[in-house]
């Protein structure tokens, strides 16, 4: 039923534009796999090379272990739920639907038994013969999702749906997506730019910029084992410190920064430039130096984000370093003026290829 | 076209390109083609055709220059070959029927899209398009009718004691000039309007409120913004009028003789089908040369002009 | 001052409405005048037999049939042309769009005239006799330049993620152009037929210089006010404005209504 893709050394060109350069990663059965990154990335590209619209100017796409060259989109195992969505405007929901089933020539009776039964299961039932135009956002999403199931796809691709949406909606729609995916079984490839989306909804995430696949794993490797700097800062807020890289050893460097010197995890063979990346949340304030990675600041902002206190601190020398404290509801927070140290565990921080470096 | 192939299919599109081209090569290229091939033959007899006396020549078109008439242009008396001098009088009266179709148009275009009420104006339009639905030669008729000596305008006007004697209005080219604005009005004031609709108010009260007199808010603002529409009506009136058959016909005198009517006569009267189209010919460089001229002088596109 | 310049501008529009419309009432009003001469200052009597005596001219009922027969094969052909051509236009770019374009609406500009001898002398060339047939293929020249303009419009407005996801759906190429893009542009193609069908029955200058001997109702009704006219040419006028303002009228209606239940 579902199917397995595979992207092989994967190249896409337009004119001299690179969109799509060396991409390779395999994608399992059944799983939900996202696509993240920046606008004019390469990710939309990608989708639209698995679903036959595009074709590579190199390498070779898989679905389900077949070799897809030469196969039209209407050939091919997957449906697209597109950005817009789609819907045929000049059909009712029932006929959207079914369409898919249409085109293969199934008879009326079991088409329109078969979009009832869809729109049971993406919650609108009795919606189908209502036309688009009447249908919310939120509906038209779900319309949208049941006219792709229809065709009993293997793969199904979603090319940012939920961006439309305000903001109540999107979150609530990702955990029907999610869920919809658990029922069906079906390999969902989903493409966003929102981290959130990416993060909450996939068992593995592929992280994208400037057409290459930065790094590919499940959503907490990515946020906490990010693999070079444009990841990191992509996924997530960072303070981010430039210096030069002392003594090495067991996983661990010390970087010398115009701050000081801190100690910070390090991947052995990290070659080029490498800059010291801390997130805000793994930030403490402590009245006293701490033993190592510790500098004395003056805080110099307080924002209040509700779960969340977000603190700005002013370094002697005129580096600004934000951290993030958990609100814990009793009014622990450093006041504006303070004179505090600011401190993180070598464990919690990287030092980790220039985000630059990585675009490049 | 490749773009076309992947949407459609080699089928589809090979019958999308069949059709454009039976179009395009059939109805439009190939006969203004021959209409140039055989202004250049001369009028021969069927047996003749083909053979030694069939060769290519500048002679129908230097027949616009034989026969001449005298004509008196600003006092001054100007001997001018016949043909050329109708044709310089349907140019000059067409462009004359132009200008004086804007004159009537242009208050009333602006009327409509920034005076009136919107909610009365579906019911205007309604009553502004109704002559169009009325073919050419039954509005040309209609005026046939007013304007003969005995006909209701001399009859108003002689019962409202105005004039003494009726006035012979189909006389010159007085009627047709009065047929072709009437016929043609509408082809001005649509485009104008839909230009003049697409500026925002706001420009409007802004000059105003900078002090600008109202010709002057007309002259830099509103007309500026009308161009293409301006362009579009005069090209349409002009070209109408030009190739206007049916008013020189029913509306002309005597004295008057209208380019069209010429080509006509070649046609018909003649049946000297090679010369016909060496002055349709003509008319068509005509047309092609007004077009572009106007073009030039607004600096607008084809495409704006086409609507 | 607005007040006098607005009411000045009412009066007119007044003015001009009743210089379009004042005409086609004395001519239509002539069809009932009991006067030889069509008119109606001095009105002599009111009478029908002017209609009664079109009913009995069989050359016109002849006339009436053919430019029903022409239009119709205007219609056929024109709005096929028109709308595979927007289509074919819609998808290209360039210089080469910029000419196609030109030679596409080039027509409409053209004077029928030049339209009416160039069919007349191609066909000519094959020993095609004029005819009606003839005078189809010089209207379609440039009616379908009004379809293809009409469909090229509404391309403008369509989605083409709507033809990738029925193809992605699996529809053929043709399942894609009859049930996504055909329905996206009936509306236009509607308007194109209608405009193609009033336009051919309208046309003056192509059909006379193609017709052969055969009459439309234009054609017809010139050569009879050139050759001597009564008030049947009034009632037959009557009669003709009355069914395409009954259409217009309708058509507008029909449009009205699409609008409120589509909304736009």
């Amino acid at each position: 039923m579902s199917a397995g893709i595979d992207l092989d050394d994967v190249c896409c060109d337009f004119g001299s534009f690179r969109a799509v350069d060396h991409v390779n990663v395999a994608i399992q059965p059944g799983e939900f796999f996202s696509f993240l990154g920046p606008s004019g990335c390469g990710k939309t590209t990608i989708l639209r090379m698995i679903s036959g619209f595009t074709e590579p100017s190199s390498g070779v796409v898989r679905i389900g272990g077949k070799d897809m060259r030469g196969q039209r989109p209407n050939q091919r195992p997957t449906a697209l739920i597109f950005q817009n969505l789609a819907l045929f405007p000049l059909m009712s929901v029932a006929d959207n639907i079914a369409f898919g089933l249409e085109v293969r020539g199934i008879d009326k009776a079991k088409r329109r038994a078969r979009a009832d039964e869809l729109l049971r299961l993406v919650d609108l039932p009795g919606a189908g013969d209502k036309m688009v135009s009447q249908l919310s956002g939120g509906q038209k999403q779900r319309v949208a999702i049941a006219r792709a199931l229809a065709v009993e796809p293997a793969v199904m691709l979603l090319d940012e749906p939920l961006s439309a949406l305000d903001l109540k909606l999107r979150q609530h729609m990702r955990a029907e997506l999610r869920a919809i995916q658990k029922r069906t079984g079906v390999t969902f490839i989903y493409i966003t730019h929102d981290q959130g989306e990416a993060l909450a909804m996939s068992d593995r995430v592929g992280v994208m910029s400037h057409g290459r696949l930065q790094q590919v794993a499940n959503p907490r490797d990515i946020y906490d084992n990010p693999a070079n700097g444009f990841v990191a800062s992509f996924v997530g807020e960072n303070n981010i410190l430039a210096g030069s890289v002392g003594a090495v050893g067991q996983g661990f460097a010390s970087y010398d920064t115009p701050l000081g010197s801190f100690r910070a995890r390090m991947a052995p063979n990290t070659g080029g430039a490498v800059k010291l990346y801390v997130r805000p949340e793994h930030m403490r304030f402590t009245a006293e130096a701490q033993a190592e990675n510790s500098v004395p600041v003056t805080v110099t902002d307080v924002a209040f984000e509700g779960n969340f206190i977000s603190v700005h601190a002013l370094s002697e020398n005129g580096t600004n370093l934000v951290a993030e404290l958990r609100n814990d509801g009793l009014g622990n927070t450093p006041a504006p003026g303070a004179k505090l140290h600011i401190s993180f565990d070598a464990a919690r921080a990287a030092i980790l290829p220039d985000e630059t470096a990585a675009e490049a | 076209m490749q773009d076309l192939l992947r949407r459609y299919g080699t089928g589809l599109t090979g019958a999308f390109v069949l059709l454009t081209a039976f179009w395009l090569l059939v109805l439009i290229v190939l006969p203004n083609f021959y209409l140039l091939e055989n202004s250049f033959r001369p009028y021969l007899p069927r047996v003749d055709m083909g053979g030694p006396l069939d060769t290519y020549s500048f002679d129908n078109y230097a027949k616009i220059l034989t026969g001449s008439s005298p004509t008196e242009v600003f006092g001054l008396t100007v001997t001018l070959p016949v043909h050329v001098k109708s044709f310089l009088l349907t140019v000059g009266y067409s462009a004359f029927v132009t200008v004086l179709s804007f004159a009537l148009a242009y208050p009333l275009a602006y009327y409509l899209a920034k005076i009136v009420q919107p909610k009365s104006l579906p019911t205007l339009f309604l009553l502004l398009f109704v002559p169009l639905w009325v073919s050419e030669v039954l509005r040309s008729f209609a005026w046939f009718i007013i304007l003969s000596l005995k006909g209701p305008l001399n009859f108003s006007l002689l019962g409202l004691g105005i004039i003494e004697a009726p006035i012979r209005w189909i006389a010159g080219y007085r009627s047709i000039i009065i047929g072709l604005v009437y016929t043609y009005v509408l082809f001005m004031l649509f485009p104008i309007y839909n230009a003049i609709q697409s500026l925002d108010t706001n420009q409007i009260e802004a000059a105003e409120d900078l002090g600008s007199p109202w010709w002057r808010t007309h002259w830099r603002v509103i007309l500026p913004h009308a161009k293409p529409g301006i362009a579009s009506g005069a090209v349409m009136v002009f070209m109408l009028s030009a190739g206007s058959l049916l008013v020189p016909v029913l509306l002309g005198s005597t004295e008057s003789n209208w380019f069209t009517q010429v080509i006509q006569q070649w046609m018909f009267e003649a049946a000297d089908w090679n010369t016909g189209s060496a002055y349709a010919f003509i008319l068509l460089v005509l047309c092609t040369v007004f077009v572009s001229l106007v073009m030039r002088v607004f600096r607008v596109k084809l495409s704006d002009i086409a609507k | 001052m607005h007040k006098t310049r607005n009411y000045l501008f009412h009066l007119y529009m007044a003015l001009f409405l009743f210089y379009l419309l004042a005409p086609l009432v004395v001519m239509g009003g002539a069809a009932f005048n009991d006067s030889r001469f069509p008119s109606i200052l001095p009105w002599r009597g009111f009478t029908t037999q002017w209609f009664t005596e079109l009913a009995a001219d069989g050359r016109m009922w002849v006339a009436f049939r053919n430019t029903v027969l022409v239009a119709v094969a205007v219609v056929v052909l024109a709005v096929p042309i028109g709308t595979a051509a927007a289509i074919l236009i819609n998808s290209i770019t360039g210089r080469v769009r910029t000419v196609l374009y030109g030679v596409m609406v080039a027509p409409i500009l053209a004077p029928g005239a030049v339209i009416g001898i160039s069919t007349l002398l191609f066909w000519n060339q094959f020993s095609v006799p004029a005819g009606l047939h003839l005078s189809v293929f010089g209207q379609v020249s440039y009616i379908a330049a009004f379809v293809m303009l009409l469909v090229l419009a509404r391309l403008q407005s369509f989605d083409v993620a709507l033809e990738e996801a029925a193809l992605d759906l699996g529809a053929g190429h043709g399942m894609v152009l009859r049930r996504i893009l055909l329905p996206h542009l009936y509306p236009a193609i509607g308007a194109g037929a209608a405009i193609a069908f009033f336009q051919s029955i309208e046309n003056f200058n192509v059909t006379l210089f193609t017709r052969g001997n055969a009459d439309t109702l234009t054609v017809y009704v010139f050569s009879k006010v050139r050759t001597g006219i009564t008030p049947t040419i009034n009632a037959l006028a009557l009669i003709m404005i009355t069914v395409t303002l009954a259409g217009a009228v309708l058509y507008e209606l029909r449009r009205r209504r699409l609008e409120r239940i589509y909304g736009e």
